[in-house]
């Protein structure tokens, strides 16, 4: 779903239906009952390929201590405007 | 269907959009144009009501939802065009909702049909959809402002329920056998009442250029239905035709049943807020 014009779509919800025409209205009738949208996309599970929860560790552990990599780590240098 | 529902948790929804299209009508309407405005209302809300029935008992969980927004959409188009039909007699959107015995009402027969199985409901809503949109595309030219608002914000809603049913009639007629076979006797029990909608009363006669013509939107009607048709492989049915007199208060057995519900607890306890 994406809610205007110029944001990502983001992930809302799964729902059932018989084919992709159908899950389109599904979702519009189910998610934008409150005025959410302003574009669907709607993705068969099967076609969605995700990592495993189970490896979440060697998966998403790495960056931990690793703080070098966001750039509030280093200190500004005197002088340099516009950072 | 009060003003007490702007005390709602869910805040002023409902006065905000009902105001929108009545902003312009500090106008009263004519008798008889309360009178036209009956027949639509009545149309949405006997229809709403039974559409609610399928909440919870829908095949799916989707349609559901999918079915319930469709009623609320027609009890709001209900709730603007029985507040313009009231005002001519002092009454309120529920007075007529829920203090009119059956004769009084103004609904056609097609809205009043039993919810039947998935598949009568909708060919109800297909034949219901069709004659909606192309009669709220001509009533926002009419000349009474405010029906012309109302038909200006109803007739998006419309559209979408036209596709809904159209969606499901081409599933239920090309999917399996017993589905082509319930949605085949869905149409054919469903289809005797698409005469009464487009009989010309003596009132139309009365309001040239402020109601839509019912005769009149024959050709629309049908060029729009036909081709769905002719994609689902479904003939058109031919045979009996009902004797309709809705507008004039002569009704189906199916009303009354279903006015009961819709009134009990209204006049169970008169006044009472909720």
């Amino acid at each position: 779903m994406r809610s205007s014009r110029g944001i990502s779509h983001t992930h809302v919800g799964s729902l059932h239906a018989p084919d992709a025409t159908l899950a389109v209205r599904n979702a519009r009738d189910l998610y934008t009952r409150r005025n959410e949208g302003v574009s669907i996309w709607v993705v068969p599970a099967d076609a969605i390929t995700t990592s495993d929860p189970d490896a979440k560790g060697a998966f998403f552990e790495s960056p931990a201590g690793k703080n070098y990599r966001h750039a509030s780590y280093y200190t500004k240098s005197e002088g340099v405007k516009h950072l | 269907m009060s003003d007490t529902i702007e005390q709602d948790a869910h805040g002023h929804v409902d006065t905000i959009q009902l105001s929108a299209e009545l902003v312009e009508a500090a106008s009263v309407a004519s008798h008889d144009v309360a009178e036209y405005a009956l027949w639509l209302g009545d149309d949405s809300l006997v229809l709403a009501q039974n559409l609610g029935w399928w909440i919870s008992r829908a095949p799916e969980l989707e349609e559901d939802i999918a079915l319930g927004n469709i009623a609320l959409d027609l009890i709001g188009h209900a709730r603007s065009l029985l507040h313009y039909a009231g005002a001519e007699s002092g009454r309120t959107e529920d007075d007529l909702a829920y203090w009119r015995d059956e004769p009084q009402w103004r609904s056609a027969h097609l809205f009043e049909q039993p919810n039947g199985d998935f598949a009568h409901t909708i060919a109800r809503q297909f034949i219901a959809a069709h004659y909606l949109f192309e009669l709220y595309s001509a009533l926002m030219q009419s000349t009474d402002a405010t029906l012309a608002a109302i038909a200006a914000k109803a007739v998006k809603e419309v559209d979408y329920h036209r596709d809904h049913s159209i969606q499901w009639v081409l599933r239920l007629a090309l999917g399996t056998e017993e589905s082509r076979r319930r949605m085949i006797t869905g149409l054919s029990d469903l289809w005797p009442f698409v005469e009464e909608l487009f009989v010309d009363e003596p009132l139309i006669d009365r309001l040239e250029g402020a109601a839509v013509r019912p005769s009149s939107l024959r050709g629309a009607v049908e060029a729009a239905m036909f081709p769905v048709l002719a994609e689902a492989e479904l003939d058109v049915p031919r045979g009996f035709i009902s004797s309709g007199g809705g507008r004039r208060g002569d009704h189906s057995e199916n009303l009354g049943p279903m006015l009961a519900e819709l009134q009990v607890l209204a006049r169970a306890h008169p006044g009472a807020k909720w």
